[in-house]
């Protein structure tokens, strides 16, 4: 027996609408693509440029517990600041960001890496002083590969210390796309 | 650089380990909920006994110490809405008891004891005894309070207690 279109979406908005869900996600359609975004009363908790939600649950549930929700009322506030990145009206994002799961290093890394500013890139080393750990470029490396809220967190602002692009979990071409975006290139 | 995590994150991911993503739970059992409603309530009822039964799942689902038997849980729970649903349409009408298919408790260890249970005290033993639920968390998938979670399981067990001895 089918669940109609109407019942199953009238469902997961009460869900999130109730404060019943711990992650709440869904796909958005982007320049780069679809997107799966995720969110919990917390914030933005994760962007993945594998739209696949079979794939991403087990990573949820384990990012913010087990009630894990698709639900396009969820992620409302994330789809609407992204639209307007994308059509570039927007260079700074206002989500606030559940970072919970994460530890201490990985955060004050992310949070340096939020105040690289829109239009402007800064190397892995510079990324590490700007931390007070000017030998840890590498560690920032793995942090950079590791982003779960890609685009909002900005690892594609971070280039190699002789200008090169170096690499992006999302493929290169994205952080191409996204530094044009951006004036950057 | 690897550091512990936060106690509250290390419990959310052994959580997540003992009990699939809700989403995963409610694709798989949603058809089979919503017939067993449409059986019971009619087309029109059983939409918002529907939402009211996955509602109430949710409300349950992250306290839940297992991921066991997680159909003969959600359709108990259906089950139960249900029966609200049919009390406050003719509060005066015997009440059918339901079929076997649906209503099966969920350890298949305690389905010859539960069997026979007037449908109320049965959940609230299958709960408290097949799920190891307390009774907030009874109450919460019953849509009662827990003190009458706890009667309805006292009474279910004595009852029980009363046809083996």
């Amino acid at each position: 027996m089918t669940v109609s279109p109407d019942l199953d979406r009238s469902f997961r908005d009460a869900a999130v609408t109730l404060g019943l869900v711990d992650v709440g996600f869904d796909v958005v359609d982007t320049p780069l693509g679809d997107l799966l975004v995720a969110a919990s009363s917390h914030g933005l908790a994760a962007i993945s440029f594998d739209p696949d939600p079979g794939e991403q649950l087990d990573h949820l549930a384990r990012i913010g517990g087990p009630r894990v929700l698709r639900s396009a009322r969820a992620v409302d506030d994330a789809r609407r600041e992204l639209d307007e990145y994308f059509a570039g009206r927007r260079r700074v994002f206002d989500l606030p960001l559940d970072l919970r799961a994460l530890p201490p290093f990985t955060v004050s890394v992310l949070r340096e890496l939020a105040r690289v500013p829109y239009g402007e890139t800064t190397t892995y080393g510079g990324l590490a002083a700007r931390i007070g750990r000017p030998r840890a470029a590498r560690a920032i490396g793995t942090v950079m590969n590791r982003n779960r809220i890609p685009i909002v967190l900005p690892c594609h602002r971070v280039v190699g210390s002789s200008g090169d692009l170096v690499g992006y979990a999302g493929g290169l071409h994205r952080k191409v796309r996204l530094l044009e975006l951006e004036g950057a290139l | 650089m690897l550091t512990d995590p936060p106690p509250e994150t290390l419990t959310t991911m052994m959580q997540a380990v003992r009990i699939p993503p809700f989403e995963r739970f409610y694709v798989e059992h949603r058809s089979e909920v919503l017939r067993l409603l449409r059986h019971r309530l009619g087309v029109d009822a059983a939409e918002d006994a529907f939402q009211e039964t996955f509602l109430r799942a949710l409300k349950a689902y992250d306290r839940l110490e297992h991921g066991d038997h997680l159909r003969a849980w959600v359709l108990t729970i259906a089950q139960n809405v249900a029966l609200d649903a049919l009390r406050r349409r003719r509060p005066q009408a015997e009440l059918v008891e339901p079929t076997a298919e649906v209503e099966r408790p969920a350890y298949e260890q305690i389905a010859h004891l539960t069997d026979g249970l007037p449908p109320k005290e049965r959940a609230a033993v299958v709960l408290r005894y097949g799920y190891d639920l307390d009774y907030e968390q009874i109450a919460t998938a019953l849509g009662s309070s827990p003190d009458a979670a706890r009667q309805a399981s006292s009474t279910g067990v004595r009852r029980i207690r009363r046809r083996i001895s």
